[in-house]
């Protein structure tokens, strides 16, 4: 009796404690609506975003497409990984996408997505992001959402710092994040100073967008970290940071801390130009890959390059300048004006920013401090405009709104930092959570920023969600800049490690996305325009299969005479001329992935069937009320069987 | 009386607790909900030629054999996937399409089908029938035009109408 009593008592308690807890929840769930929060937020149902955001996968090798404010992921892009989902890198005609030097490699580190420029305003024509790993940057069509182009950078040990574009896409630039042997060979790692050599890569984008290694810049085996182009005044120069200036080959974390202040390279672009003009520069034998999606053929390329032009800058006086810059510096971000330029001294207290004028004036002055392997080496005080203090612990990158102030993330204090240009001073702060990297505003690194939001983009999210094993989600911050203080408005998860982003104004994109490819304008060697030019036919053991898709049937779904040993390429085309209508192909047992074919393309899936037998395939793509119909068989016979080869649909 | 004082406990917890949620829910908006079930007006002009851009009847030539021919290569190319001449198929037979319908709703069906299956009372019809709805096939006018020779053509080659 006691004890029921006591057990009955320890219920009610805990009932109206818990009651309590609710209250209190409810009470701050209401503060933060009491901001308006949960409406700045909230995209009505069937209504728009306003901004696109497109975030790096980081090791997901990926690109994934969101709206903002509302944080809705909408689509993930593959790009440097296979994705059996969409075939990308498993159907024939994207397998050559992935070719390098070193043979197919179905994988990268994705880090920071460019959105292309006129005029230093993003334009969403394409977006371009570097491969980290395997030295590559892809080209990504923003009309259709697939990436268009992926090329590899020759003669570089990690292609961090890229693809960061000039004012109007002339160029995507790439440098080396590793310095190697240039050309690379068989050396001691220890003969790091004699032997390692960085590179500053140009690479010329055209106006359909294919992209060129127009030329390299040969520079002392630092690494070289980040950049951004200049615009405005400083268009025409392009901006990276570098360290490991002590050039340690162990042990960097900290063999590679101990100078006081690494550099900046300054790169003029529109000189090298000239010294390519005039001929000053040396042909460098070596290989790699440029790699394209044609459009009308739906089908990728493969192009193998051998050679690519080299400017060495003690050669080409004026081509690089070196500007000391506290301490291991990371981001290195220009203002709208394009006068000013922030570092992130990751190892600093502060944040330098050397002014753009400052530096022509140190230049023509010939203000230097002494000179690397002909680099002609500024002298800091002579080009800085001043020192943001007060910015947290290990500032990393800086972004600008559109009334004059810079938004700093802070990593190790994990934090944002509102700083004002021109008087250096801190005028708000606002945690993230946790371990902010990178951040993003709308055009936040061109010529017009859009303003409105910061996004954090956080390597760590800790308790922020569900847990969900060891790993948890990644995730990114949407807060609103609008106002003198900033606020907090959204967290939401995003796909791998949202390294950087980009983000841009809705209409700017919508209005150019493609809803259909027109069948009319099909070009692949093996599309299908009509119904009746379906067929199967056989050469050797090498099987075509000219495929049809609409709702709700394939045609032909019904084939005989493959045999066991048989190479079967299923060519389907997708003969829906309606938006939103792909159609998959899937047959049993094959050991790539399925198709998943757009309005008016054509793919291919290869398959080798080991086993006698009937194997069924079917449409993955709820396509109709009678998708569950829209299947067939395919027959499969032994080696020496004489079933012949035949086909039909309906019979 | 274990068993009463177990359910007064219970009661109280669940007052507290839908209390609580109700105070929590204050100002939810509330969308105005959208009329269900209202008949979409049809005009006798539509009922005859369908919804889409031809809103005039067509003053049509004589039947141009040149354009029923380009006008067969589309149909074989946008439309023979679902529709046969002869046989019901994904969709129906076509051969005497322009016996059942005027050549003015036959392009405006073409080019808009999502409107007149949503619309028209005859096509509505037929969806229950073939449960499966027509496909926009990114047609134009001068194309629907096209295939409409074409099947104008057909029909100048069948049997003539018997009153």
């Amino acid at each position: 009796m006691n004890s029921t009593y006591i057990r009955m008592i320890t219920v009610a308690v805990v009932i109206i404690a818990s009651v309590f807890l609710v209250h209190n929840g409810c009470q701050q769930s209401k503060d933060l609506i009491s901001g308006d929060v949960a409406q700045q937020v909230y995209v009505k149902p069937g209504t728009y975003d306003d901004f696109y955001l497109f975030t790096s996968g980081g090791f997901s090798g990926q690109v994934g497409v969101y709206g903002l404010p509302s944080g809705r992921l909408f689509r993930v892009i593959p790009v440097f990984s296979q994705d059996a989902e969409r075939a990308w890198g498993y159907s024939e005609e994207t397998k050559p996408m992935f070719m390098t030097s070193y043979g197919s490699v179905p994988w990268d580190d994705a880090h920071h997505p460019k959105i292309s420029q006129t005029d230093g305003i993003a334009d969403g024509r394409w977006l371009f992001i570097n491969g980290n790993n395997t030295p590559r940057v892809a080209r990504i069509d923003l009309t259709t959402f697939t990436t268009a182009e992926i090329i590899e950078i020759p003669n570089s040990g990690g292609n961090h710092g890229s693809p960061f574009i000039t004012e109007n896409t002339e160029y995507v630039v790439a440098s080396t994040r590793f310095s190697v042997p240039i050309p690379n060979r068989d050396v001691a790692i220890n003969s790091y100073k004699e032997n390692f050599k960085g590179t500053i890569s140009f690479i010329k984008v055209d106006n359909d967008g294919k992209m060129n290694v127009e030329f390299q810049v040969l520079v002392p085996g630092f690494h070289y970290d980040l950049a951004h182009s200049g615009k405005g005044p400083s268009h025409g120069w392009a901006f990276f940071t570098s360290y490991n200036s002590e050039q340690a080959n162990t042990l960097l974390e900290v063999n590679a801390s101990q100078n006081d202040k690494d550099f900046i390279a300054a790169v003029n672009w529109k000189k090298a130009e000239e010294y390519i003009k005039q001929g000053k520069f040396k042909t460098f034998t070596t290989e790699y890959y440029r790699n394209y999606f044609d459009k009308k053929k739906h089908t990728g390329v493969s192009e193998k390059k051998t050679e690519v032009k080299v400017l060495i800058p003690s050669e080409c006086p004026g081509l690089v300048y070196y500007i000391p810059t506290p301490k291991s510096p990371h981001g290195v971000d220009v203002d709208p004006s394009g006068e000013y330029i922030a570092a992130g001294g990751k190892l600093a207290a502060v944040i330098p920013v050397h002014s753009f004028s400052k530096i022509i004036k140190a230049i023509e002055n010939k203000d230097f401090e002494t000179s690397i392997d002909g680099i002609p080496v500024l002298k800091y005080e002579s080009v800085v405009a001043g020192e943001v203090k007060d910015v947290g612990l290990g500032p990393l990158h800086t972004e600008f709104d559109n009334e004059g102030f810079g938004y700093t993330s802070s990593f190790i204090s994990s934090e944002i930092v509102k700083w004002k240009i021109g008087t250096w001073e801190v005028v708000d702060r606002i945690p993230a959570y946790y371990s902010i990297g990178h951040l993003c505003i709308p055009g936040g690194d061109t010529k017009k920023p859009w303003g409105k939001y910061v996004i954090a983009l956080n390597k760590i999210t800790k308790d922020r969600y569900l847990p969900t094993g060891p790993e948890l989600t990644q995730s990114a911050q949407l807060i609103d800049i609008s106002g003198e203080k900033m606020k907090l408005l959204l967290d939401f998860p995003t796909i791998g490690e949202p390294h950087y982003a980009q983000a841009i104004p809705a209409d700017i994109i919508m209005k150019n996305s493609k809803k259909i490819y027109p069948i009319e304008e099909n070009m692949h060697q093996y599309a299908v325009k009509a119904e009746k030019e379906t067929r199967v036919v056989r050469d050797g053991n090498i099987v075509r299969v000219y495929m049809s898709t609409i709702r709700t049937h394939f045609v032909p779904d019904n084939i005989e005479g493959i045999k066991v040993g048989d190479v079967v390429y299923f060519h389907v085309t997708n003969l829906e001329q309606d938006w939103d209508i792909p159609h998959g192909f899937a047959v049993k047992g094959a050991n790539n992935s399925e198709l998943l074919i757009m309005p008016g393309a054509t793919e291919t899936l290869k398959w080798e069937p080991k086993r006698e037998g009937v194997y069924p395939f079917y449409c993955t793509d709820f396509c109709s009320a009678l998708h569950q119909e829209m299947q067939g068989y395919i027959r499969v016979s032994g080696k020496d069987s004489s079933v012949p080869l035949s086909w039909n649909t309906g019979k | 009386m274990k068993k009463t004082n177990k359910l007064l406990l219970g009661l109280t917890a669940l007052l507290l607790i839908s209390t609580t949620i109700t105070s929590c829910r204050g100002d939810s908006k509330s969308d105005k909900p959208q009329e269900l079930g209202s008949k979409p007006d049809i005009s006798a002009w539509e009922m005859e030629n369908g919804f889409g851009m031809v809103k005039t009847k067509l003053n049509l030539p004589p039947i141009n054999p040149e354009l029923a021919k380009k006008g067969e290569k589309l149909f074989e190319s946008k439309c023979a996937s679902c529709h046969k001449l002869d046989e019901k198929y994904a969709g129906p037979a076509q051969r005497d399409v322009l016996r059942r319908i005027s050549p003015e709703f036959f392009i405006n069906m073409v080019i808009n089908p999502d409107e007149n299956i949503e619309k028209h009372p005859h096509i509505k019809e037929l969806l229950g029938i073939y449960m499966l709805k027509m496909t926009n096939q990114n047609v134009n006018f001068n194309d629907a035009r096209q295939i409409l020779e074409y099947f104008r053509l057909l029909e100048s080659e069948l049997p003539s109408k018997t009153n």
